[in-house]
């Protein structure tokens, strides 16, 4: 069983294996600094009419892609945490409607990915389950549809807005390896919610950068480690802006640490227009499960420290002048 | 770990974003210029009176909005040129159609007629509320 530690980490008993990973993604991710890492890409439509199927569409081929890259038989696999941007999970919903198989949706906004790591390796941890997935989507279109404009509307984007990423990715945890060397969650650090009054949707990665820089602050005094103990500590989804901001709080507390952020190596601003970065629950997903996983896998990297960030908020409380929460969950993956 | 509201704020503001209000401007009047110009064109060789010329660029000008809207160009002419492309008339159809187009697949009714002015509604609701209201205190005074 996982032992509680400090104020708000968890280290677990049991290893849990990261067996696979697999991300499909849209035509802008794959044209970006990280394209050779992503498995698959697809237009952003998936050959689907709308952009909710689409999405949809993007979270059963990913679904399937893990099962048949990870070669085992759906049955194993004891439950699904998986999520989405858009309202009551309905990406997620349509697309694994048809597996059969125990299904938790979450909302975490971009923090879904890590949120689900957690719940299902503490799960594993736990001897609930021996095997669980972990699946999260965005869709740029339609998440622009439910949070912003319509695609076609002759607008501009603010300096610090994000690009919602177009993909899907997943992965598959395990309390077995079957004789494979796979990375294991070794100790996770569930996040609380942080709400600073930054009310601009357009800036997103200022509501989540006090969140991010929290959980770090929590993981690393809760296990007594320093920051150099990581090879990695890469946020979701602060994007540009967002990460200034955490390392500038960071560094008030003492703690000096070159973060790295999967909104802002998934894309290239210059030539992209992508402004502050990329966003959306997939951000992270795909950037760990293609760019992260591989790294470890060639023993570039052996110690990550994942921290998925989230802005929950809905166009509702915006317009009504709610202040947008920011939430960071992180999860620490290591090479044994 | 601590972080003040206030201090936090301001760092917000120092590292947030600014837009090159310079550049921009250039941008929209350029492109906003160019629009007006070819309705101006447009308005200049009809060889109608002037009141129905006027009408007649008026329809021509949302008809092309609308078409440029539909061939997926003006939502990338927007991107350049911001308020060059939305305050002309061409902008006001495109805020009518972008809509429409997206919301198609709710159907006809509540996708495309209930969402249709979801852009344009708050200026027309607003636009006709302040033209009775200035056409109200303009008879009272030249009464």
């Amino acid at each position: 069983m996982a032992q509680k530690v400090g104020n708000q980490t968890f280290v677990l008993d049991r290893k849990v294996y990261w067996r696979e990973g697999v991300c499909i993604v849209g035509p802008k991710e794959k044209e970006g600094p990280l394209g050779k890492y992503f498995d698959q890409k697809e237009d952003e439509d998936f050959g689907e009419d709308t952009w909710e199927k689409a999405e949809a569409r993007f979270v059963s081929a990913t679904y399937a892609k893990l099962l048949a890259k990870s070669k085992i038989n759906e049955n194993m696999v004891d439950c699904i945490f998986a999520g989405d941007l858009l309202n009551q999970c309905i990406a997620t919903g349509n697309g694994l409607k048809k597996t059969g198989r125990p299904y938790f949706g979450l909302y975490g906004a971009c923090s879904t990915m890590a949120e689900s790591l957690i719940l299902a390796s503490l799960l594993i941890d736990g001897g609930g389950a021996n095997n669980a997935v972990c699946l999260t989507s965005s869709n740029f279109a339609s998440a622009e549809k439910q949070f912003r404009f319509p695609m076609e509307l002759g607008n501009q984007r603010a300096p610090d807005a994000q690009w919602t990423v177009t993909g899907a990715g997943a992965c598959l945890l395990s309390s077995d390896n079957m004789g494979e060397n796979c990375p294991v969650i070794v100790s996770v650090t569930p996040g609380k919610m942080v709400d600073y009054e930054v009310k601009d949707v357009n800036n997103m990665g200022a509501a989540m950068a006090p969140a991010a820089a929290f959980t770090i602050q929590a993981h690393l005094s809760d296990l007594n480690f320093s920051p150099d103990y990581y090879d990695m500590i890469v946020t979701g989804d602060l994007g540009i802006t967002g990460k200034k901001l955490c390392r500038e709080i960071l560094k008030k507390n003492g703690l000096d640490i070159d973060l790295k952020d999967c909104g802002e190596m998934i894309f290239d601003p210059e030539t992209q227009g992508t402004c502050a970065g990329g966003s959306g629950c997939a951000c992270s997903a795909v950037v760990l499960n293609g760019y992260i996983l591989r790294k470890l896998r060639e023993n570039a990297l052996n110690k990550v420290l994942f921290v998925a960030t989230g802005a929950l908020m809905s166009p509702i409380s915006t317009k009504q002048g709610e202040s947008i929460i920011g939430i960071a969950h992180a999860v620490s993956i290591q090479n044994m | 770990m601590n972080l003040e509201q206030k201090e936090y704020s301001k760092l917000v503001e120092k590292h947030s974003g600014k837009s090159n209000v310079f550049v921009n401007c250039l941008r929209a009047f350029l492109v906003g210029g160019i629009i007006c110009v070819i309705a101006q064109i447009y308005n200049d060789i009809l060889p109608f009176s002037e009141e129905v010329s006027k009408v007649h660029t008026t329809v021509f000008m949302v008809f092309f909005g609308a078409l440029f809207t539909a061939l997926n160009v003006y939502d990338n002419i927007g991107k350049f040129a911001g308020a060059g492309s939305i305050v002309p008339i061409t902008g006001f159809a495109n805020s009518i159609v972008s809509p429409a187009m997206e919301f198609r697949s709710e159907g006809r009714i509540m996708g495309v007629g209930a969402q249709m002015f979801v852009v344009a509604g708050p200026v027309l609701v607003y636009g006709i509320s302040s033209t009775v209201v200035v056409g109200l205190i303009y008879f009272l005074l030249t009464r």
